[in-house]
């Protein structure tokens, strides 16, 4: 079998923050959290457990809200939905995300498209998971130009949802909410800690030699390669030959 | 109800008017992008249910745009809107940046006839700072403390949007993307571009009743075949992803948009 690829860390990386779940929402262009919750499914109806409902937003198969598109964020306010993902053009060190650009708004100098639901989402969803695959010092900063979402409320403030961790493709940090701030959890194979202080633009707790990213079992990567590339194949048809042709690509 | 065509239809808008249009994959008229760019009123304040894509961008480009509320804009997988941002580097559009329950937030209060409707989240946002129609208030109903954010009711003088069928009565089959119900509930004027009329009254049929707009909120039909593209329209054909994407980065610049605009071909082959 091939060397394990640094998405499929990823992936089973996600599906570990995952377990035990009931629901997960994923965007419409997430195939790696999307992969993560189908192997989450996978590996709990293997086990003959019930695997989490898991909604993707713009999917026809995999959505099944009959409300239009309020009825996600109604569901999520409803406390349904366990765990989401999050994104960021900015991901600042005390969990507040910027969706909506760099530089003095409203003139960003950068614009993304905006904020879309976070600024509800983030409150409201017990397990928020961070994910940016780029790690870079433009991206995790200091202080975000912009929050479309905070990390944290202050006290009074309605909040049952917000981050947990923090998943980049160099690492895997967790979220206290009580200091706030970061605590690099794991480095993936491939990097270490240096290189990910470099790449970061906020202050992190660490351990002197952080541990690495666990890799999957035999068994684990059997159904990750096999029925989940398959079920994700069918939202995100590019993703899933990509990854296979990296497949194919690392076993020659 | 009437029946009616694009061109006839974009007569409805004024320079002005708060105009509501629905996000990429619920059915987007953009059948009516041409008729209302020719019809030329501008100063719109637009409102994107909840976020805006490729009919938003082009409205901008043609300078029709004054406002955008919206909790997103882009082309999806083809990246950034290029005009929008365009606009918004130059500071040609006001932003009223929002998130997407807000919006439905806004839009339930004007279908109750409410004044506003309360919203968890924001708190702590920058997108509550820059917001001064929005208002926090502490929750009437706790024993004290427990703000929450008001969300004022959105009233658009134009709804208008693309789906697959209405029948000669008016009602129109809006399935299960009840946001443009929503829209229509809070909207004086809706206008509606189908890609075909059928014969039999769609109130008639319990299964069919179910999805149905009522002509009620209904101010004008038009027959307009692929109305969506290059946008996909529910249960009937997929998004023209390349044509997105030629769009994307034709209008990178002001003259490459213009260049875009100007084609005769604009329908699919």
């Amino acid at each position: 079998m091939a060397d394990v690829l640094p998405r499929e860390v990823l992936i089973c990386t996600i599906a570990r923050l995952l377990d035990g779940v009931r629901h997960v929402a994923v965007g419409a262009s997430s195939p790696i959290p999307a992969a993560g919750a189908m192997l989450l499914r996978a590996l709990k109806e293997a086990g003959g457990a019930v695997g989490p409902r898991i909604s993707i937003l713009g999917s026809v198969e995999h959505n099944f809200f009959t409300n239009g598109s309020a009825e996600l964020f109604d569901c999520a306010g409803q406390g349904r939905i366990d765990a989401f993902f999050l994104g960021g053009g900015q991901i600042d060190g005390f969990g507040n995300v910027n969706l909506v650009g760099a530089g003095d708004y409203p003139r960003s100098s950068v614009r993304w498209p905006g904020s879309f639901g976070s600024a509800y989402l983030y409150f409201v969803v017990p397990r928020v998971i961070l994910f940016r695959e780029e790690h870079t010092p433009r991206v995790f900063v200091e202080h975000v130009d912009f929050i479309s979402a905070p990390g944290v409320s202050a006290e009074g403030v309605f909040r049952s949802g917000g981050p947990v961790a923090l998943l980049t493709g160099k690492g895997l940090f967790r979220f206290d909410k009580t200091r706030p701030g970061f605590e690099l959890e794991s480095v993936h194979p491939g990097h270490d800690l240096a290189e990910i202080k470099q790449a970061t633009g906020f202050q992190f707790k660490h351990d002197a030699e952080p541990r690495q990213t666990p890799l999957p079992d035999g068994s684990t990567l059997e159904l990750l390669r096999g029925r989940v590339f398959d079920e994700l194949a069918e939202t995100y048809p590019e993703f899933a030959a990509q990854i296979r042709r990296d497949l194919v690509a690392v076993d020659a | 109800m009437v029946l009616s065509e694009p061109r006839a239809m974009a007569k409805h808008i004024e320079p002005g008017m708060r105009v509501a249009l629905p996000v990429d994959y619920a059915g987007v008229s953009m059948a009516m992008t041409r008729p209302m760019i020719e019809h030329g009123a501008g100063d719109l304040d637009l409102v994107c249910v909840p976020t805006g894509g490729l009919q938003v961008d082009q409205l901008i480009g043609a300078g029709l745009v004054r406002t955008v509320e919206t909790s997103a804009v882009s082309l999806g997988e083809a990246g950034g809107a290029p005009r929008f941002n365009a606009a918004v580097k130059d500071g040609a559009v006001r932003l009223k940046d929002a998130t997407c329950p807000a919006i439905h937030a806004g839009l339930v209060a004007a279908q109750k006839g409410s004044p506003f409707m309360p919203l968890r989240g924001l708190i702590g946002t920058d997108l509550l700072r820059h917001r001064d129609d929005w208002r926090v208030v502490d929750n009437p109903l706790a024993d004290g403390g427990d703000p929450i954010v008001l969300i004022p009711a959105i009233k658009p003088d134009v709804t208008i949007f693309h789906v697959p069928m209405a029948d000669r009565f008016g009602n129109v089959w809006i399935g299960r993307r009840r946001e443009l119900a929503a829209m229509a509930y809070a909207s004086r004027t809706v206008l509606v571009t189908v890609e075909r009329i059928v014969e039999e009254n769609l109130l008639a049929d319990e299964m069919s009743a179910a999805g149905v707009l009522p002509a009620l909120y209904v101010t004008a039909v038009a027959r307009a075949p692929k109305g969506a593209w290059p946008y996909g329209l529910w249960g009937e054909y997929p998004a023209d992803s390349a044509e997105i994407a030629r769009y994307a980065k034709a209008a990178r610049t002001a003259e490459g948009f213009s260049a875009y605009m100007a084609q005769a071909q604009m329908e699919p082959a």
